[in-house]
């Protein structure tokens, strides 16, 4: 297996797949993630090792993973071998971190043929364990990265304190190492101004609200994470079963906006959808930031029975190769801005204007 | 208020600072915080909250109290973490075990680990709550005078390589 094939598969969190949440969530929760941070004992963490023990880790933890069967079979990468769009591209498939994106020598990733489980070696910890399906599967995802974990900790022995849990290098992930975060599409609540004062009421009670690619981006799409903030002093089950209760409840609402905007407020969504539709169908130019809220527009018309002859799924594929590593991959070359504008016009235009309005 | 530093400008910066368990109110202008290092602009990084910014007569410098500690396995120092926001090694959490408790139990849930467990650590775990557990009984035969339950839990311990206490 190698990276270029990943290229022809719609990438774990954007494929089609149970939504989880019964009919009228169907869409609003696109994806669901969970990561585990863990580090070697007795071993200084990544940033304070240097680049020779980062190498040293790296090369005893990837024959590690190589030959775990839940990791099989696997692509192995390591960052100083990787261009700047393959790294672009892995972390538009959320399979390497915006950090780890910037590392070099001593840091990589393994990633399971189907994008679900991943370990990301000497990113800030020396191991960040992931698992990521579409939809809303939090319960799943914990069994899966639960018997990776318990799988890897029997050739490795981690940093573990009886009162601290995992230990790691930054001390808001010790505890349980546990981050878990839910991918939301919310153009509902965007278009009735509620987004706002419900980000403010998830941070109050100690949630995380983040854009699409993770920490320090903000919404595009109108895509949003949510996430838990602590992870010490409760069992696993216990944050995840509380993240699934918060992330129903906005769900929900961003439900109910949906069918008060169509109550009453349908030509201002028509107008919204269409709109969008006309642009993707016409514009010769178009940038990253456009497209993706431009395709959020269109992906809501799908979900609200406006839009014929296009597909969610459809609309998921067009969000993901209009970013630019997934368009340069695609294209197989590195493109200049300017053109990557008019390349992503095109290949958007030519699958938007197969389809109709209403 | 005045602020503590240089007695002039209105303290508008108010800081509860921990060092070794100790609590301390810092009352500053925003000149004299940023001075001492402060983001007062923004929101503050958890190593500002954990390791202060040093006390009055040191500000400015990084050798402060709880900055100048450092780990014996890796060698980070406080101010070192200070700057990164990432602790050094695994054994980092003891050495600043009394700046990174009360903070952890604030910005957690809780200040103890009560989640999942390393298989290998759970015999440990078992291993050693069962020696807390023959050392009590220990104490507990010795002061009621039971001597030949005392000499049975004296030699369980001794057998899992301890010292009774």
């Amino acid at each position: 297996m190698i990276l270029n094939d990943l290229i022809h598969n719609p990438g774990a969190w954007l494929a089609s797949g149970p939504n989880g949440g019964g009919d009228s969530l169907s869409g609003i929760i696109v994806s669901s993630r969970i990561r585990l941070a863990r580090n070697l004992e007795g071993v200084a963490f990544p940033g304070w090792a240097g680049e020779d023990e980062c190498t040293r880790i790296h090369a005893r933890v990837a024959g590690i993973l190589h030959s775990l069967p839940s990791l099989t079979p696997c692509l192995e990468l390591e960052l100083e071998t990787l261009s700047p769009i393959d790294r672009e591209f892995l972390r538009e498939r959320h399979l390497i971190s915006n950090d780890l994106a910037q590392k070099s020598r001593g840091s990589g990733v393994v990633i399971r043929q189907d994008e679900v489980l991943s370990v990301m070696v000497n990113e800030e910890d020396h191991l960040r364990l992931q698992a990521l399906r579409p939809g809303f599967q939090l319960p799943e995802l914990w069994a899966e990265i639960s018997a990776l974990d318990t799988e890897l900790e029997q050739s490795l022995r981690y940093a573990f304190s009886p009162d601290l849990g995992y230990l790691t290098a930054c001390p808001t992930n010790v505890g349980t190492g546990l981050r878990a975060s839910v991918m939301i599409h919310a153009p509902g609540l965007r278009l009735i101004n509620e987004i706002e004062p419900i980000i403010k009421g998830l941070t109050k009670i100690g949630l995380a609200v983040r854009g699409l690619q993770g920490e320090g981006t903000e919404a595009s799409g109108n895509m949003y994470q949510i996430s838990n903030q602590t992870t010490l002093g409760e069992t696993e089950p216990v944050i995840i079963e509380r993240l699934i209760q918060i992330v129903g409840e906005v769900a929900h609402h961003e439900a109910n906006a949906r069918t008060r905007l169509i109550e009453h407020r349908e030509a201002t969504v028509a107008d919204y959808v269409g709109r969008a539709y006309g642009v993707l169908s016409h514009a010769r130019v178009l940038t990253s930031q456009e497209a993706l809220d431009m395709l959020s527009a269109l992906r809501l018309g799908c979900e609200l029975g406006m839009i014929t002859g296009l597909d969610r799924d459809s609309v998921n594929r067009l969000t993901l190769f209009s970013l630019p590593g997934h368009l340069q991959k695609s294209e197989g070359r590195a493109i200049p801005p300017d053109e990557r504008d008019q390349a992503r016009a095109r290949m958007i235009r030519e699958i938007v204007s197969r389809a109709t309005v209403k | 208020m005045h602020c503590e530093h240089c007695q002039q400008h209105e303290a508008t910066i108010h800081l509860t600072q921990m060092i070794d368990g100790q609590s301390r109110e810092l009352h500053l202008c925003e000149d004299c915080a940023e001075a001492s290092g402060l983001n007062v602009q923004g929101v503050m990084s958890i190593p500002e909250i954990l390791f202060g910014m040093g006390t009055p007569g040191e500000a400015g410098s990084d050798e402060g109290k709880s900055s100048g500690k450092s780990c014996p396995q890796c060698h980070m120092r406080g101010c070192d973490f200070k700057k990164t926001g990432r602790l050094g090694c695994p054994s980092c959490y003891e050495t600043f075990s009394a700046e990174l408790g009360p903070l952890l139990a604030a910005m957690h849930k809780g200040g103890r680990h009560t989640g999942k467990v390393p298989e290998s650590r759970c015999q440990g775990l078992e291993k050693e709550a069962r020696l807390a557990q023959f050392q009590k009984q220990l104490q507990e035969a010795i002061r009621t005078e039971h001597y030949e339950e005392a000499a049975r839990l004296r030699d369980q311990i001794r057998e899992a390589g301890h010292d009774p206490q």
